[in-house]
């Protein structure tokens, strides 16, 4: 590891960046392990995906935009693809729950769109 | 010279990252239904995209980035495929 003759606020926020990040990384997994059903452990790991993975994106940027060679947008990258498919991940997750939460006869909420699509139809 | 910041915080951040990837794995492990193991997975790349770019840092590396690139790709493609495998109901138990 080569941070030895690293300005002193880089330091400073860099670290307090990444462990923002690895802090609420471990506090969206804890959620994820401590809630009680589906459909509360659903909101935990969304926490993840926005505040820990910007928190440790702009470390990443920060610091190889000092170190290395000019501004390094490539970290923004990740988090700009993160941001737009997390949420297409959990709708999905969240209608297949619910789906089989219906099939299973468990007390959910009906289904409001009964001539819909496919998955409608098929409730 | 001082001793930098960064010498421990980012060892900490690792083993948090770590920490945080042993709890999704339990969840995985445990989750009572399909639904908790895909959502407890979906989780686990996320934590292991988070490592990736850590790692980058301590090493001071850019090529850590394109494994971080890759894991996130691959894994939204796997969950959304497994979501839509429990979507279609082939798998009720």
């Amino acid at each position: 590891m080569n941070a030895q003759n690293l300005p002193l606020w880089l330091d400073i926020t860099v670290s307090l960046l990444v462990l923002a990040g690895a802090g609420i990384a471990f506090l969206g997994s804890l959620g994820l392990l401590r809630l009680k059903t589906y459909f509360e452990r659903v909101h935990a790991p969304a926490i993840i995906a926005t505040m820990a993975c910007w928190c440790v994106m702009h470390a990443t940027l920060l610091y190889f935009s000092v170190v290395g060679e000019g501004l390094a947008v490539h970290a923004l990258l990740i988090a700009l693809f993160v941001a737009i498919t997390v949420p297409v991940t959990n709708v999905f997750l969240m209608r297949a729950a619910l789906f089989r939460a219906r099939r299973m006869g468990h007390k959910v909420p009906p289904n409001l769109s009964r001539a819909g699509s496919d998955e409608a139809r098929e409730l | 010279m001082t001793p930098s910041m960064l010498s421990w915080a980012l060892p900490g951040a690792l083993f948090l990252i770590v920490a945080a990837m042993v709890l999704c794995l339990v969840r995985l492990l445990k989750g009572p239904a399909a639904q908790d193991r895909v959502l407890a997975l979906d989780c686990l790349y996320l934590n292991g995209m988070l490592l990736m770019l850590v790692l980058g840092i301590y090493y001071g590396s850019v090529h850590y980035f394109e494994a971080a690139m890759l894991i996130a790709l691959l894994g939204f493609a796997s969950s959304t495929a497994m979501a839509k495998f429990l979507l279609r109901g082939e798998v009720i138990e």
